[in-house]
């Protein structure tokens, strides 16, 4: 069995594979399906200041290979983070990474100063790319300096790993990456959902009651696998592929363009035992090129 | 209850008529307990077109042979398909899923409502709610008499009335105007339903105006089924909540219904 750790910062991941934020919930929603120690880590449900119904139904619109989502951050809110779901997660032998979202900076700023206070929530993303919510989320991720201002103030605050979470729905998105690096992020997510739509031809009406949402799924695959590639050769940081992955070759492929590590977000939805799936043949993948560690597949893509 | 995603096989598929279809699926091991207003997520792998799993309720569980039963009602692409399958075939399930209807009390007289698919689970309930048949109801409602189905497995579970929209089969008009619900329903003392929105909008305006315990199951559309995606939710009196994993069974008091 190879080496399958890798780390981000002097954060160490047992593997590189994790759930991805709002896809499976603050990890005990799938408990039933995979033993969460099995996993590098679960990025949970995005969380914001104070409580947030989210967007009204419906909210979801399959598509061609891939679905819109239109949920809007939906969640408790940090006291019932803290209060009913930190205590029965706190003891599993995982990185349970917070996804931090804000309508301001100065929210973005105040609720990692309540996540920074609790000893087994090793590092949060900064999720500048929630396509969903009318004030803040992508806004602070689709220009350089909103990303690095936001950036910045919460790194002031915030000394362990901080990854950032980026929107595709920009021009370049190695250059937000670069921005967000020069801020001190140490490592950066991406991709967050395509902004996109669906239509009800019949009924002449939108789909989802915001009528636009974000696209995930294999749909999305190959950009997001281009976008971690145009990234990973920008900045060095490690950086964290996500974008359709329904299997390990998925996976694979993401590290060959540069991933330090994955994210499983959408495929959850049709089995929630696939990261432990990917994270098996990420192994036999290495066995079968004779590595003994993961650290060497990154990044290995075969040019020319 | 645990839930599990496992590849089950598929031992019958017989068509009811020219649009429901009894899915039968086997375990390989011990069934998890089921409960009536359940559902499964089912991966129709044959439509390659289509990426997400389709939920339906169950209609019957038979644990000594660890086979359950679907009534899968052409709908879409999805439920075509799944039609197609052959005894044989492996079907990847993920359930058991959601929240079932309450148990009655002994000694209560109840009336189970369904149209459409949301027959199902009406027939299951009728099975293993345990009460004298005496004191269950069954109305079951749709379009003509081709579009019922041969419910009599079910018979002697309870007293069965039928509405059809063209009178081919039991008293015409929507299960709304059957005299038997226009004259009794006060008398009893829970009302349960699954069946368009439409359908429940209106028995659950009638429930409480005759001031009688009902639930209906809802069928949002979800993406996961087990409450990670918040895709399927519907507004109740605590907030939004997941029809998967809250439901798909709701007290009417719950919801916020303009009734």
């Amino acid at each position: 069995m190879a080496d399958l750790s890798v780390k981000i910062k002097d954060l160490v991941f047992k593997n590189p594979v994790l759930t991805a934020s709002g896809t499976c919930g603050f990890g005990e929603e799938i408990a039933d399906f995979v033993d969460l120690s099995e996993l590098g880590g679960v990025v949970m449900k995005g969380t914001t200041l104070k409580h947030r119904e989210g967007n009204n139904y419906p909210r979801m619109a399959e598509t061609p290979s891939g679905m819109l989502n239109a949920v809007g951050l939906q969640n408790k809110g940090v006291d019932n983070f803290i209060r009913n779901i930190y205590p029965n997660i706190k003891d599993i032998e995982t990185n349970f990474i917070v996804n931090v979202n804000g309508s301001t900076i100065e929210e973005y700023v105040e609720l990692t100063e309540r996540i920074n206070e609790l000893d087994k929530i090793p590092a949060i993303e900064l999720n500048i790319s929630c396509p969903n919510v009318k004030e803040g989320g992508m806004a602070f991720g689709v220009s350089c300096p909103s990303a690095e201002a936001v950036v910045r103030a919460v790194r002031a605050v915030y000394s362990k790993p901080l990854i950032v979470k980026l929107s595709p729905n920009v021009t370049n998105i190695a250059e937000i990456a670069r921005a967000v690096e020069s801020q001190g992020a140490d490592s950066v997510s991406l991709v967050n959902t395509f902004l996109g739509m669906a239509i009800d031809a019949e009924s002449r009406k939108p789909v989802l009651s915001t009528i636009t949402g974000g696209l995930s799924g294999p749909a999305i695959k190959p950009i997001a696998l281009r976008m971690v590639w145009q990234v990973a050769q920008a900045v060095k940081i490690p950086v964290i592929g996500m974008g359709g992955i329904m299997n390990a070759t998925d996976a694979i492929e993401f590290i060959l363009a540069g991933a330090s590590a994955v994210q499983i977000g959408t495929g959850i939805f049709i089995d929630p035992t696939l990261p432990v799936q990917v994270v098996a043949g990420i192994n036999d993948y290495l066995d079968r090129h004779n590595m003994n560690s993961f650290n060497e597949l990154i990044g290995s893509l075969q040019i020319g | 209850m645990k839930k599990t995603v496992q590849e089950l096989v598929l031992i019958e598929n017989t068509q009811l008529n020219h649009d429901n279809f009894r899915l039968v699926l086997q375990a390989g091991s011990e069934l998890p307990e089921i409960f009536p207003g359940q559902f499964v997520n089912v991966e129709i792998k044959k439509a390659t077109e289509i990426f997400l799993r389709r939920p339906f309720s169950v209609l019957d569980v038979d644990y000594q042979n660890r086979t359950f039963s679907l009534l899968v009602k052409i709908l879409g692409r999805g439920s075509r398909v799944l039609t197609t399958y052959q005894p044989g075939d492996k079907i990847s399930v993920i359930y058991p899923l959601g929240k079932g209807f309450s148990q009655p009390e002994t000694t209560d007289k109840v009336l189970l409502i369904g149209g459409g698919s949301g027959v199902a689970p009406m027939l299951f309930l009728s099975k293993v709610c345990g009460l004298n048949p005496e004191n269950v109801h069954i109305l079951l409602g749709a379009r003509s008499i081709a579009d019922h189905v041969d419910v009599s497995a079910y018979q002697h579970n309870g007293k069965f009335y039928f509405t059809t929209e063209d009178g081919s089969l039991g008293e015409k008009g929507f299960v709304t105007n059957h005299s038997m619900y226009k004259s009794e329903l006060s008398t009893f003392n829970k009302i349960y339903t699954c069946g368009p929105d439409a359908m429940m909008k209106a028995i659950a305006k009638d429930a409480a105006k005759a001031g009688v315990f009902c639930e209906v199951s809802l069928e949002n559309m979800m993406a996961c089924g087990f409450g990670v995606c918040l895709c399927c939710v519907e507004k109740t009196t605590s907030g939004h909540k997941c029809v998967c994993t809250d439901g798909p069974v709701f007290n009417i008091k719950e919801l916020t219904w303009q009734i």
